[in-house]
């Protein structure tokens, strides 16, 4: 079990805005009242996408079994990461001490079957109350099996979500990182005249593989990205993140301590960037050009998104007319609010408000310069208050994660998932075309009026007018009634 | 009659075992404004709140005692008061259930102790039934944790006879029926029409079929369940004619009813194929004392002639199935009585019922035990939940989708697979994947002297669909 010295460590973040407030970004959650995952939670999201590696949860059923299988991050060849593994510890295991034991023989059936690279082990909470000394049997592990098995201590109940991507990263730096140097570039690669240069970015979980909208355009100006940490990664890639020249920060500050660390220890500078919107994606690729300081690449990047710019531009005036103006409640935490604030703007949508719960204090910053110092910023992330919002602000559709979808859909609200669950590809240029198009297949969608509208029988004026009045002498019956 | 073939290797692989915390949950959403929370860290519930998510397409009402470093070390039972509290302030609900999960039982928890100081402390909220289950998820499975949920909710809510005064036939109409976590909200419907049809009133227990049958309502937000059984109901179940408990995992909550109330009860292991159903429509004769509505007739001889349609395909046919044992009985007991063979039978957890279970062998173990004996088995068939899809693709064999969780099919929880009709459909079913996925050809032969055009001479692959 981690000390608590060592959480404290963990939740001293310096590179962190939330750092030089009081309370740590990671407030303490309410019995009875609380909402979202733990640190074992965020510390298998963080790492899971590393494909090739076998990742062994150590704890009873429960943390393997509901989560299992249930990330829509993708991989270009090898899928080990898609194979649950766990150690399913018994109450025999806990009471007789022999959870340990059960692990050392775990690592060796997934090396013995699967051959991996690598090995991760992931604590939960169980075993670390009972103990275990998960870096003991991992050392060991490695020395007898000659391949390399990195503990990752992220009981649940060490914190949040947020303290599992920082147990991770810095698991990546102390165990995996600097064990290997980068392969040399391939002959076929190398492109006449083009300096080539290598970067990382972390925090990139090729949701859908829609980082695959991204990389081509990498690849076009030269620069080779060693490791993603982690989407479509390889143990061998994350080995190398420290010849990166930069490092790109994608999503929020989660793994923030990993581009910290890479800057201490071998003087990576790093830049925190988005590649959702237009805006954003631009940025990006001008701040790689910047921080390499490479005239040749800025006129290429120049270049590059003067031409793709343009192009998205075109494909988007059609979508801009039916979208230009719609009302959006933005709900997710982190990078995202930001990012995608520019990106709907960029289609001249208006963001009625933004979840800022998981926002850095600099995440809030930039949410100000681009909404104005009048902004709502939502803090309650209870469905309640989501929904009142909507109602208050005449939101026309919420954009939050998955959790949310069907608070929206069941108060009939659109809606679009913008978290790693979704199906859909956002990022780059060309995931604006998918992004609008998303965005106009719910909002106009024909299905809200149809479970608005109360049934023909609820109205209460009548829908066939009245029969015209009878002529004296007809029917004689009504009369008489 | 089945060898239990215990788990022999150290590592689960891709698992078919879910919690005992999650079928605690699945049992406490099937009663009307009621919540389940978990007593552990953040992320037990997380995780079970996005398992029902995506299989019942639903927001799921579910809590947490939040146990963090602090409480797990020094202890959390101000967590579980305050939990109830806060939960009892904000949504008033009916019913709370606090289950434990691995990290509490370690700990040591005692959450029956925890409810009891909580009643004293705050007798401001003595309407509201709390109910304490230990559901740790070192042993068992959703199977047990939804089993010892259920008892426990009995033993605090079902009155004794003699103290409540009620007796069995006071309500002439009502049958319990105590439903097990193989029965969907669609096959809820369908049994309830089924007992309609006998002029009974079925009282189910617990209801996740008014409760987590996907239905609009015009409430925009409820922090607790809408629908399910009405807690009103349990203080009348002493006075119905019968019980039906349906799937042997209940069995035990259906003796401790019987010993409240002096209800006889009626055990059915479950409602997939011609003779379960027989079964269960002459408890219903015998309990109604009314004769088998035509329609039921008709749709008993609608049985009969699918599953002569249907044994051409299922004859012989090889089935690998993953399921936990009420389950796993139930499809054997199905493909059987229609000529196929079950190669592989592999299940969470040992219970009682899996040495009655008319095959040679059952394995005690994961989807790559199933993925294993499929292979060396040679079946042609897969039944398991979507996590077994991918093992079924590694087999290359098509799959019947059941259990829990279904996450990449949209209806899945709603599928009615009871009763005469639901049985035909899942015939249907079974029959359609062999229709088109898994007819062997013999491979095309072509003779050495043909006169076949050149053209057809180039090797093409052959289509199965």
């Amino acid at each position: 079990m981690k000390s608590t010295k060592d959480i404290a460590v963990l939740l001293d973040e310096p590179a962190c805005e939330h750092n030089k407030k009081e309370k740590s970004g990671c407030a303490k959650p309410k019995p009875g009242a609380s909402a979202g995952g733990c640190a074992f939670d965020g510390a298998q999201i963080a790492l899971l996408p590393i494909a090739d590696v076998a990742h062994i949860v150590h704890g009873p059923i429960a943390c393997a079994g509901s989560s299992w299988d249930n990330r829509g991050t993708r991989s270009s060849g090898a899928d080990l990461y898609r194979i649950g593994m766990t150690t399913d510890l018994t109450e025999q295991d806990i009471i007789m001490g022999r959870a340990e034991k059960r692990l050392f023989h775990a690592i060796k059936q997934a090396i013995d079957t699967y051959s991996p690279p690598a090995v991760f082990v992931y604590n939960t909470c169980v075993p670390a109350l009972i103990g275990d000394d998960i870096n003991a049997v991992c050392k060991s592990a490695q020395e007898r099996w000659g391949v390399p098995v990195v503990p990752i201590d992220s009981a649940g109940f060490y914190g949040t979500k947020n303290l599992g991507n920082r147990i991770a990263g810095d698991a990546m730096v102390n165990h995996v990182i600097g064990t290997r140097d980068p392969d040399p570039l391939p002959q076929s690669a190398a492109h006449e005249g083009i300096k080539i240069h290598d970067v990382n970015l972390v925090g990139e979980y090729n949701i859908a593989g829609e980082f695959w909208h991204v990389l081509p355009l990498l690849d076009e100006l030269g620069l080779r990205v060693l490791c993603t940490l982690s989407g479509d990664a390889r143990f061998r890639e994350v080995q190398t993140m420290h010849k990166a020249e930069v490092n790109m920060m994608v999503c929020s500050k989660a793994m923030v301590n990993v581009a910290r660390k890479l800057n201490q220890q071998y003087g990576t500078p790093w830049f925190e960037g988005s590649f959702y919107g237009i805006t954003d994606t631009s940025q990006a690729l001008t701040d790689f050009a910047k921080a390499l300081d490479d005239a040749d690449l800025t006129a290429r990047t120049e270049a590059l998104i003067e031409r793709e710019e343009s192009r998205v531009r075109k494909e988007l005036e059609p979508w801009k007319a039916r979208l230009k103006g719609k009302r959006v409640l933005l709900f997710t935490g982190g990078v995202k609010s930001w990012s995608v604030i520019s990106a709907l703007q960029d289609l001249g949508m208006v963001v009625v408000a933004t979840g800022t719960k998981k926002s850095t204090e600099e995440d809030k910053a930039r949410i100000r310069e681009l909404m104005g110092e009048d902004t709502v910023m939502i803090d309650d992330g209870s469905p309640k208050a989501l929904l009142k919002i909507v109602h208050d602000y005449q939101a026309d559709i919420l954009i939050a994660g998955g959790r949310n979808m069907y608070t929206a859909l069941k108060a009939k609200v659109p809606f679009l998932d913008i978290n790693q669950e979704r199906e859909f590809v956002y990022e780059g240029y060309q995931g604006m075309l998918e992004l609008v198009r998303q965005l106009a297949l719910t909002i106009e969608s024909p299905v809200w009026d149809a479970v608005r509208a109360p049934a023909p029988w609820k109205i209460k004026t009548p829908q066939i007018p009245p029969a015209p009045p009878l002529q004296k002498g007809g029917n004689s019956m009504v009369e008489a009634a | 009659m089945a060898d239990i073939l215990k788990r022999n290797k150290a590592l689960s692989v891709n698992p078919l075992k879910a919690s005992q915390p999650i079928g605690g949950s699945l049992a406490t959403l099937g009663f009307n404004r009621s919540i389940p929370m978990l007593h552990g860290s953040q992320g037990c519930t997380a995780f079970a709140k996005v398992f029902f998510v995506r299989h019942f397409r639903e927001p799921i009402p579910l809590q947490s005692t939040a146990m963090d470093q602090g409480s797990s070390v020094m202890g959390a039972d101000e967590n579980v008061r305050e939990g109830i509290r806060t939960i009892a302030e904000k949504s008033r609900p009916a019913l709370i259930t606090i289950l434990t999960t691995g990290l509490a039982e370690t700990q040591g928890a005692d959450v029956h102790r925890n409810v009891r100081e909580f009643r004293e402390a705050n007798p401001e909220f003595a309407d509201i039934a709390v109910v304490g289950v230990n559901t740790p998820d070192f042993t068992g499975s959703v199977e047990t944790g939804y089993a010892a949920t259920l008892s426990e909710i009995i033993r605090a809510l079902v009155p004794a006879a003699k103290e409540a005064g009620t007796y069995p036939g006071k309500r002439k109409r009502q049958v319990n029926v105590l439903a097990n976590y193989t029965l969907t909200p669609g096959d809820l419907e369908a049994l309830r029409d089924i007992f309609e049809q006998f002029q009974l009133r079925a009282v189910f227990i617990p209801d996740i079929s008014d409760s987590l049958d996907g239905c609009l309502t015009d409430e925009d937000f409820s922090p607790v369940t809408i629908g399910g059984t009405p807690l009103s109901e349990m203080a009348t179940l002493g006075d119905a004619l019968a019980t039906v408990v349906i799937g042997p995992s209940l069995y035990k909550a259906g003796e401790l009813l019987q010993e409240r109330t002096g209800v006889p009860t009626y055990a059915l292991d479950h409602l997939y194929g011609l003779k379960a159903n027989d079964a269960l429509i002459s408890a219903l004769t015998e309990i109604s004392g009314r004769e088998v509505p035509e329609r039921i007739e008709r749709q008993r001889s609608q049985l009969q002639d699918a599953m002569l349609d249907t044994h051409f395909m299922l004859g012989q046919l090889r089935i690998a199935i993953a399921a936990d044992a009420d389950l796993l009985n139930a499809f054997i007991d199905l493909v059987q009585e229609m000529g196929a063979e079950v190669v592989a039978a592999v299940t969470s957890c040992n219970v009682p019922l899996l040495t009655r279970i008319p095959v040679a062998t059952i394995k005690i173990g994961d989807l790559e035990d199933m993925e294993h004996l499929g292979k060396a088995n040679k079946a042609q068939l897969v039944i398991g939940n979507s996590h077994a899809v991918d093992t079924a693709e590694r087999l290359g064999l098509p799959i019947l989708r059941a259990g829990f969780p279904l996450f990449d099919i949209i209806g899945g929880y709603q599928k009615t697979w009871i009763g005469y009709r639901g049985t035909r459909q899942t015939l249907f079913d079974l029959a359609n994947l062999v229709i088109n996925y898994s007819h062997e050809e013999i491979p095309v032969y072509r003779s050495v002297y043909a006169q076949k055009p050149v053209s057809e001479l180039t090797d093409y692959p052959l289509s199965c669909h």
